[in-house]
C-alpha cells in the first residue's frame, strides 16, 4: 500500500461518511476485476477516481450502483447496506451514475428523459407531489444544463456535449447525495469541459458529493480534492491530488 | 410399470443417437445464436426446407440425401450470407435487432413453413436409401442404421465446424467478432463480413441437418416447430456457443427425451426441452457447461 | 382526452357498430366480426408487452389457448346437460385470464431477468408444451378435441354469436382503454425506458423486473381473456387448431404493422389486416392469406420500421414543431455514439 494512503481514507466509518466499502471483490470467471478496495466517501465530497484502461474503475461504479454484484465486501451509503439491494433501489436512496458512453432513452423527448426519474425516484421518496412541480422541476434542469430549448426534442438531435449534459441533467433529476460521474467528458473540447465541470462544481456547493472518474487529468485535477488511483483492480493511491501524483508507485503504474 | 434392463439401455442408446443428430440440428443455432448473437428463430424452417431439397433430388434421381445435401450446401450458405445482408441493413445497424429482428426471424418461418404447406401440402414426405431399412443387434441392444449413420455424419460435421473455429483464420475471425470487433477492424477485417460468412455457415447446416431429419422420420412442414423449443433448450444448456457443449447438451436432452417417451409415452417427450430450457434458464442462465 | 370521455366515444363506437351490425340482418357479419375483435384484443394484448416494453411474446397461441380451455375445463366441471349458459361469458373471461395471467407471471419471472431473446424463445416452446398437456389431458378432449354446445337463442339479444360478438367488442373496448391508459401514465413511460435501455432505466429509479412483470401478467391476461369465449364461438375446440401458429403472426404481424408505439397502430393493422383476411379466406385459400401476412410482416418490418402510424407522422413532421416530443416518434438509432 502506498505511503500517501491516508488514515481517514482508510479507516473506519465516521458519522459524516456517506458511502463506505469493505474489502469489496469482483471476479469475472478467472478474471479478478477487483480485489479488496476499501474507500470511504465523506458527505459533500469532490473525489477524483482515475486509473489506466481497464482498471476496474467501471467494475468499482457498476458494483456499487448494483448494476454488477460483487461476490466479496460489503457497501454501505448513507448509513444503510446496499448489499442485495437492485440498481433502482440504490437510485432512490440517493446514489445517481452517469453513464461513460451517454445512455438516453431515445424514443423519449429531453423533457420526459428528465420525467423519469423524477417520476420513478423523486416522487417515490414521496417529497413531489403535484405534476405541475413535475414540469417545473423538469424545466428547471433543463434550464441548468442549457437544454431547455430542445426540451421536445428527441436524444438523437443533440451534438455530443448535449447528449453528455442531458446525461447528467438525468443524474440530478434523481436529487441525489451522491453522484458519480464516469467519464462525462471524454471527447469533449476545451471550453465543453470547462461547462461540465462549472456544472459539476455547482452541484457540489449545493451539497451533492462527486465521485468523478476522468482520464482527462486536467479536468481531475482541477476537480478534485482528493484523489483515489485503481491500478489492475487494486488502489494502489489515496489522498491529496499533488501528492498521490507525486507517488512513485502512481507514476510507475501511467508510465510503465 | 414394469422396469426391465433392456429397455432402459436401448432407450439409453437411442437417446445417445438421437442426441448426435440434435448436435447438427443445434449446430447453427449455436454459431448464430451462441456467437453472432444473431437469434434466427426460423433456423428450423430452414432445416426443414433441407429435408424437402434431400427429398426432391432423391425421389427424382433416386440419389443419397445426405450426399444431396453437402452438395447443396453451397446454395444454403448463399441464402444465409444474403438472409444476413438483409439483416444488417435493415435491423442490425439500425440497433432495432431485438423487436423487429426477431419479427423478421418470425416472418421467415411462417413464410417458409406455408410456402412449403402450399406447394408440398401436408403430407408426410420420406426418402429412400440402403441405410434406411436395417437395423444392427448387439446382445439385447438395437442400433437402427436409419440413425446410427445421420448420427455418425452429424458428429463428423461437427467436428469439422470444430476444426475450421479453432484452426483457420475464418474461424478464428468469427470467434472474435463476437468479442472484440475493435480489434479485428484494427486488423483490417471486416467484421460485418465475418458475419456474414458464419450466418451462411450457420444455414449451411441446416442443408445437412434437414437431410438427416428426412432419413430419420418422415416430414412435413410443420415439424419444424417441434425443433424450435429443443434447439434452443440445446443452444443454451450447452453453453452458447460452444461445439462440445452443444454436443453433450444435445445428447443429454436426446437421452431424457427417450427416457421419457419409452416410459411415460411418447406425446410426453415435447415437453423434456421446454422443462430443460425453463430450468436452465432459471437456475444457470450460463448454460450447464457454461463459464 | 380524459379516460372516460374516450371510453364513453368507444362505447359509442361499439354501440353503432352492433346496430349497424344488426341492421344487415346476416349473422354471418358477427362471425366475421367476432374474429376481427377478438384479434383486436390479442394484438392490443401483445402490443402491451412487446411494443410498449420491447419483449416478443410468441407464445400468443398458449396464453388464448389457455383462457379457452379453461372454459372447457369450467365447461364439462358442470357437465354437459345443464343450461349451458349458466356461467355468462364475461365470467369465464375473469376465469380465463386468471389462468393465462398466472402462467404470464410465472414465465416471466422466470425468464425476464435475462436478456430479451431468451423470454422470446420461452415463450415459443411454452405453445408447444401447453399443447402436450393438453393433448394428454383427456378430461378436456386430449387430441380428439372437445364439443362445448352453444345455446340457440338469447333473450333480448337474439342469436347467441350476437352475445358473443357483444362480449368481444366490450372486451376489446377495454383492451383498448388499458392499453391507452397506460400510455398516458408514469407506467407508460416506465415501460418505454425499458423498451429503450433498461440499464439507464434502473440507474433513473425504474423497477424494470417488476413493470416487465406487470406487462407480461396484464398482456397473458388480456389474452387469456380473449380466449375464453372461443369454445362458444367455434362449438368443437381441437389443440391444433387452438394452438394454431395463426396466432402467433397475426398477432405480432397486427401491431408492427399498424406502429407498436401507440394504442391506435394495433387497432389499425388489426382492422385492416383483419378485414384482408376475412376477405381473402372467401376468396383465396386460408393458406394464401396467411402467406400474405408473412410477406406483409417482414416487408413492413424492413421497410416501415414503425408501421402505419409512423409513416403518418413521418408525413405530419414535415410542418416543423407541430409534431414533436412524446414517444409518438420512434427513434431509428440508439443515438450517436461517440
Amino acid at each position: 500500500m502506498s505511503s500517501v494512503m491516508n488514515s481517514v481514507a482508510n479507516g473506519t466509518m465516521t458519522n459524516t461518511d456517506l458511502l463506505q466499502i469493505d474489502n469489496l471483490g469482483k471476479r469475472f470467471g478467472g478474471f479478478v476485476a477487483l480485489e479488496n478496495i476499501a474507500l470511504s466517501v465523506a458527505a459533500g465530497e469532490r473525489l477524483g477516481l482515475i486509473g489506466p484502461n481497464g482498471s476496474g474503475k467501471s467494475t468499482l461504479v457498476n458494483c456499487i450502483c448494483g448494476t454488477l454484484k460483487n461476490e466479496q465486501g460489503a457497501v454501505r451509503f448513507d448509513g444503510r447496506k446496499l448489499d442485495g439491494l437492485e440498481a433502482h433501489q440504490r437510485t432512490r436512496l440517493g446514489l445517481a451514475r452517469s453513464f461513460q458512453l451517454p445512455r438516453p432513452f431515445v424514443s423519449l423527448s429531453l423533457a420526459d428523459n428528465i420525467r423519469i426519474p423524477l417520476l420513478y425516484t423523486v416522487a417515490a421518496r414521496g417529497t413531489i407531489h403535484s405534476a405541475r412541480e413535475v414540469e417545473d422541476r423538469c424545466h428547471h434542469l433543463l434550464g441548468e444544463v442549457g437544454l431547455e430549448a430542445k426540451a421536445q426534442r428527441l436524444p438523437r438531435d443533440l451534438t455530443q456535449v448535449e447528449m453528455r449534459k442531458l446525461e447528467l441533467a438525468r443524474a440530478m433529476a434523481a436529487q441525489p447525495k451522491l453522484l458519480i460521474a464516469d467519464e462525462a467528458m471524454a471527447g469533449l473540447t476545451h471550453s465543453e469541459i470547462e461547462e461540465i465541470l462549472t456544472l459539476l462544481s455547482r452541484l457540489n456547493d449545493q451539497g451533492v458529493t462527486i465521485i468523478l472518474i476522468e482520464h482527462i487529468m486536467r479536468a481531475v485535477m482541477s476537480f478534485s480534492r482528493r484523489l483515489v488511483v485503481l491500478v489492475s483492480g487494486k488502489k494502489i493511491a489515496d489522498g491529496a491530488p499533488d501528492a498521490v501524483m507525486r507517488d512513485p508507485e502512481v507514476e510507475r503504474a501511467y508510465l510503465g | 410399470m414394469i422396469f426391465s434392463f433392456d429397455l432402459l439401455i436401448n432407450a439409453i442408446v437411442s437417446g445417445i443417437l438421437i442426441g448426435g443428430f440434435y448436435a447438427a440440428v443445434t449446430s447453427g443455432v449455436s454459431l448464430a445464436f451462441g456467437i453472432l448473437d444473431i437469434v434466427n428463430i426460423a433456423h428450423p424452417a430452414f432445416i426443414i426446407l433441407g429435408s424437402y431439397v434431400a427429398y426432391i433430388v432423391n425421389m427424382t434421381f433416386g440419389i443419397d440425401p445426405i450426399l444431396t445435401a453437402i452438395v447443396a450446401t453451397p446454395l444454403f450458405y448463399v441464402l444465409g450470407a444474403g438472409i444476413y445482408q438483409v439483416y444488417y441493413v435493415s435491423f442490425e445497424k439500425r440497433g432495432q435487432e431485438s423487436l423487429r429482428g426477431l419479427a423478421f426471424f418470425f416472418g421467415l418461418l411462417f413464410i417458409t413453413e406455408v410456402s412449403l404447406v402450399l406447394y408440398f401440402g401436408v403430407d408426410y414426405r420420406y426418402v429412400a436409401a440402403p441405410y434406411i431399412g436395417p437395423t444392427w443387434h448387439f446382445g439385447d441392444v438395437d442400433l437402427p442404421l436409419r440413425i446410427m449413420v445421420p448420427c455418425a455424419v452429424s458428429l463428423l460435421l461437427i467436428a469439422a465446424l470444430q476444426l475450421i473455429l479453432t484452426r483457420s483464420f475464418i474461424g478464428r475471425a468469427i470467434m472474435a467478432v463476437a468479442q472484440d470487433q475493435l480489434a479485428l477492424r484494427l486488423m483490417a477485417i471486416d467484421p460485418i463480413r465475418i458475419k456474414r460468412i458464419a450466418f451462411g455457415i450457420s444455414i449451411a447446416t441446416a442443408s445437412l441437418a434437414g437431410a438427416f431429419l428426412i432419413i430419420i422420420q418422415p416430414v412435413e412442414p410443420s415439424v419444424g416447430r417441434e425443433y424450435i423449443g429443443r434447439v434452443f433448450a440445446i443452444c443454451v444448456l450447452g453453453g452458447m456457443g460452444s461445439l462440445p457443449g452443444t454436443v453433450i447438451a444435445a445428447m443429454l436432452v436426446g437421452i431424457v427425451e427417450s427416457l421419457t417417451s419409452t416410459f411415460y409415452g411418447p406425446s410426453w417427450a415435447p415437453a423434456v426441452s421446454f422443462g430443460f430450457l425453463l430450468l436452465t434458464l432459471a437456475v444457470r442462465p450460463a448454460g450447464l457447461l457454461g463459464r | 382526452m380524459r379516460t372516460p370521455t374516450f371510453l364513453l366515444i368507444c362505447l359509442a363506437i361499439a354501440a353503432a357498430v352492433f346496430a349497424g351490425s344488426i341492421a344487415i340482418g346476416n349473422d354471418y357479419v358477427f362471425f366475421a366480426g367476432y374474429v376481427i375483435l377478438q384479434y383486436v384484443v390479442l394484438s392490443t394484448a401483445w402490443n402491451i408487452l412487446g411494443g410498449y416494453c420491447g419483449y416478443v411474446n410468441f407464445g400468443t397461441a398458449a396464453f388464448f389457448a389457455l383462457g379457452a380451455y379453461s372454459t372447457v375445463a369450467i365447461y364439462k366441471l358442470i357437465g354437459d346437460n345443464e343450461l349451458p349458459h349458466v356461467i355468462p361469458i364475461p365470467v369465464l373471461m375473469l376465469v380465463g385470464g386468471a389462468v393465462s395471467a398466472v402462467v404470464g407471471l410465472g414465465m416471466g419471472y422466470l425468464t425476464l431477468r435475462l436478456r430479451g431473446a431468451f423470454f422470446s424463445i420461452a415463450t415459443l416452446a411454452l405453445a408447444v408444451v401447453l399443447e402436450t398437456l393438453v393433448v394428454n389431458w383427456d378430461y378436456v378432449g386430449g387430441s380428439r378435441g372437445a364439443y362445448v354446445i352453444r345455446p340457440e337463442e338469447l333473450p333480448l339479444i337474439g342469436s347467441y354469436i350476437r352475445y358473443l360478438f357483444l362480449m368481444m367488442m366490450l372486451l376489446a373496448v377495454a383492451a383498448i382503454s388499458i392499453a391507452r391508459l397506460i400510455e398516458h401514465s408514469r407506467l407508460g413511460y416506465g415501460f418505454a425506458t425499458i423498451r429503450d435501455d433498461e440499464l439507464a432505466a434502473e440507474a433513473s429509479g425504474v423497477p424494470t423486473l417488476r413493470l416487465k412483470l406487470i406487462a407480461t401478467t396484464l398482456s397473458g391476461a388480456l389474452m387469456g381473456m380473449a380466449g375464453a369465449p372461443f369454445p362458444y364461438y367455434i362449438g368443437y375446440l381441437q389443440p391444433d387448431s387452438t394452438f394454431g401458429l395463426d396466432y402467433a403472426v397475426n398477432s405480432i404481424a397486427m401491431p408492427l404493422i399498424g406502429g407498436t408505439t401507440t394504442w391506435i397502430g394495433p387497432l389499425i393493422g388489426t382492422l385492416l389486416l383483419g378485414s384482408l383476411q376475412q376477405v381473402a379466406t372467401v376468396t383465396i385459400s386460408s393458406a394464401v392469406n396467411l402467406l400474405i401476412v408473412g410477406f406483409l410482416l417482414v416487408f413492413f418490418v424492413i421497410v416501415a420500421p414503425n408501421g402505419i402510424v409512423g409513416l403518418v407522422y413521418s408525413y405530419w413532421q414535415r410542418k416543423p414543431e407541430e409534431f414533436v416530443g412524446r414517444r409518438h416518434v420512434d427513434a431509428d438509432a440508439p443515438g450517436p455514439v461517440p
